[in-house]
């Protein structure tokens, strides 16, 4: 056993000598390779951290919303509706909820209003997102003008900024009183723009959708899991658009390092020919060109997602973000929380070093079959 | 289709695996109708140097099916949220109808790369290359199955639709279709646990036996074989309820997960190392007398008897400490 190790390690010697000896050659080939695996690597985890920062923040919304549809679009719901609802068996509590956006032309920035929460703020104020406590320069004690349905504008005198933790649900967010709320957007009287429901038993939450779809045709509840599941597709599939158009930078890559393992230099056939000369054997050169490859890409592979972790989790991934994150003039800053998975180190590793290993098993063998009289003689 | 990075990575490593045994495949037939070890031809010269390159294609091709396979499951498992009534990879794989024969094909698809390679180990031991014909039969038997398990997982993919919220309806819309069901039908975990036991210990004496006769090679093949099986319909029926501690958790998959130490990777290595391992007595046997072999198998068969004897024995323990320290008892089951 050990003399089969000590093979090995006196191999895996000369393959890292021999990588030394044709620096030029391999950095180039190590460098592009890292770029390839940092892009893909970058991309895995920044759709992880997201679809993580989006579970987290899902985490705390109602096991079921009911909205009611008009014509297929959204409608305020009339909250008698809530009443009814909470007379089926399994739920727990009904909750209206009013929000809605507001459209500020000054900033161009779209706000989302809410007036719901256990602790509201005073009459004529408002809590404020820190985004845009920022966007509008404004402190607490502060006045921001608001113009209502009517064309009057209203005046709101800031109460307090909400804490930054929580930027990624309160960057845009500006919490007002329910009767200012119906007031500033002249919202009708016994409506509530959804339904927030809370059911027992998690598992009946099917069970109740049903019910409520059965008895009130014309709402649409929404589950807790189907909006998680929404986000999760959404960011797998913005993230996979994006592998599919990298991917072309992997085949270029591939066929590049196909390139440069087939062009084998006068003085490398020179060398197989006096390995294989002086008693070296063909599965020899095949592990010696294959541990060539295996450092390669395993430094490349573990550079790059070094760098990439780096990149998304202490410089927020500047170069992803706006593809991924989606756009908007206010937006959350935020860092995503640092998090590696194993299961992604696997599926990275499937898509950077699979492509470049079997490219490379061809010429490797073509190098090791090479007769040492040629190999020498060219 | 979900267009899941692992989905895409699974995609690729098929491909290149497929794309591997068809190359490997079609030198196989080469090999096959103008192998002549008399010959001093270049052809012959040409096909010997080739036999290096399909042994190394191969044995990659089988490190990637060892991989994907685990991958394949472990992504099922994650893709769960995305259907509706999925628990983990088993909801998922019975999403559609290629889920679990995709499973199936994987798993058969590595088992025989490992024999093809355990057979390759031997011929190469040989200086008459004896097994040559029957090794590249096998390769053209095993690499059409590559190009199916590709067509079956891209069909598996692309059958499945994540159920999100559309702009008309919520869950009315996951509502209307009938639940994915997660479980799995399990023999009863008493006589199973009984048979169990039978299986590994009769597999146990006769690789006793074989190891030290050099006979009854087939008999132990067949044993390790059962005991393969066995083992997963074991781990289905019994062992995982004393893993979960429920006795009406049956998946086979869960046990792979973090919450349950991860033990379901070393009690399913075992397995399948144990099952290459034992099959490949049996391939080797009929081929125990030809030419430079006489030397070579007797040996090798020992070797490959040792070590299918210490993962059948080391995954019996595992089991058995499992159930030993669980507190969960099978009272009344």
């Amino acid at each position: 056993m050990n003399r089969r190790i000590e093979r090995y390690r006196n191999i895996l010697d000369f393959a890292l000598s021999s990588l030394l000896r044709r620096k030029g050659k391999n950095l180039s080939l190590l460098g592009m390779y890292t770029v390839i695996v940092f892009f893909i690597a970058s991309l895995v985890f920044f759709i992880q951290a997201l679809k993580r920062e989006a579970a987290l923040v899902l985490d705390g919304a109602p096991d079921l919303v009911v909205q009611r549809l008009v014509a297929g679009r959204d409608d305020p719901i009339p909250v008698a509706y809530g009443y009814k609802i909470s007379a089926i068996r399994g739920v727990s509590e009904v909750k209206p909820r009013f929000w809605g956006y507001y459209y500020d032309p000054v900033t161009r920035a779209n706000f989302t209003l809410v007036a719901s929460g256990d602790d509201p703020p005073g009459r004529e104020s408002i809590y404020l997102g820190s985004g845009v406590a920022r966007l509008m320069h404004l402190n607490a004690g502060n006045y921001l003008s608001l113009r209502g349905a009517k064309g009057a504008s209203q005046v709101f005198s800031v109460q307090k900024i909400l804490a930054s933790n929580s930027e990624l649900v309160a960057a845009d967010l500006i919490q007002i009183r329910e009767d200012d709320f119906r007031t500033l957007f002249d919202f009708p009287a016994g409506r509530a723009t959804d339904l927030a429901v809370s059911v027992r038993n998690k598992v009946e939450v099917p069970t109740v959708a049903a019910k409520i779809a059965h008895e009130f045709p014309d709402t649409r509840p929404i589950l807790k899991s189907e909006m998680l599941r929404t986000y999760a597709s959404v960011f797998d599939w913005r993230g996979g658009m994006v592998i599919v158009l990298l991917f072309v930078a992997v085949l270029s890559f591939v066929i590049l390092a196909w390139d440069k393992a087939t062009g084998l230099s006068a003085e490398e056939r020179k060398e197989i020919g006096i390995l294989k000369s002086i008693g070296w054997e063909t599965g020899d050169v095949l592990i010696l060109k294959s541990f060539e490859g295996m450092v390669i890409s395993l430094t490349a592979y573990l550079a790059g997602v070094c760098l990439a972790y780096l990149h998304v989790f202490f410089f927020s991934a500047p170069f992803f973000e706006q593809a991924l994150k989606g756009w908007s003039v206010l937006y959350p800053q935020f860092k995503l929380a640092p998090f590696v998975d194993p299961y992604l180190l696997c599926v990275l590793f499937f898509l950077t070093v699979c492509p470049y290993t079997v490219s490379t098993i061809v010429p490797s063998w073509l190098a090791a079959t090479v007769d040492p009289d040629t190999a020498m003689r060219s | 289709m979900i267009l899941h990075p692992a989905i895409l990575a699974l995609l690729i490593g098929a491909l290149l695996t497929c794309f591997m045994m068809l190359y490997a495949g079609w030198y196989g037939v080469r090999i096959l109708r103008n192998w002549d070890l008399q010959s001093g031809s270049e052809l012959q010269l040409e096909l010997e140097r080739r036999t290096y390159l399909i042994s190394t294609l191969v044995s990659y091709s089988l490190t990637f099916e060892l991989i994907s396979l685990f991958l394949l499951i472990y992504t099922a498992d994650r893709l769960h949220i995305l259907i509706t009534g999925a628990m983990c990879a088993a909801g998922t794989l019975n999403a559609n109808a290629f889920g679990y024969p995709l499973l199936l094909l994987k798993i058969v698809n590595f088992l025989l790369a490992g024999v093809w390679l355990i057979v390759n180990h031997a011929d190469n031991r040989g200086h008459d290359y004896p097994l040559i014909r029957v090794k590249y039969a096998g390769l053209i038997a095993i690499a059409p199955l590559s190009l199916y398990e590709l067509y079956y997982l891209y069909a598996y993919f692309s059958e499945l639709h994540a159920d999100v919220i559309t702009s008309c309806c919520g869950s009315l819309f996951s509502l209307e279709r009938p639940g994915i069901s997660g479980d799995l039908a399990s023999l009863p975990s008493a006589p199973m646990m009984i048979v169990f036991y039978v299986v590994m210990a009769a597999t146990l004496l006769s690789g006793v036996y074989c190891y030290r006769t050099g006979r009854g090679g087939y008999l132990f093949s067949a044993l390790s074989c059962a005991a393969f099986v066995v083992g997963i319909a074991s781990i289905v029926s019994f062992i995982s309820l004393y893993i979960y501690e429920l006795p009406s958790h049956h998946c086979p998959f869960d046990i792979l997960q973090k919450e349950y130490g991860y033990i379901g990777y070393p009690i399913y290595a075992l397995l399948f190392g144990a099952a290459v391992a034992g099959m490949g007595v049996g391939v080797l046997t009929p081929f125990r007398t030809r030419g430079s072999m006489v030397q070579v198998i007797p040996v090798f068969t020992r070797r490959l008897i040792t070590i299918t004897l210490i993962l059948y024995l080391l995954f019996t323990l595992i089991v058995s400490y499992k159930i030993v320290i669980s507190s969960f008892r099978l009272g009344g089951y």
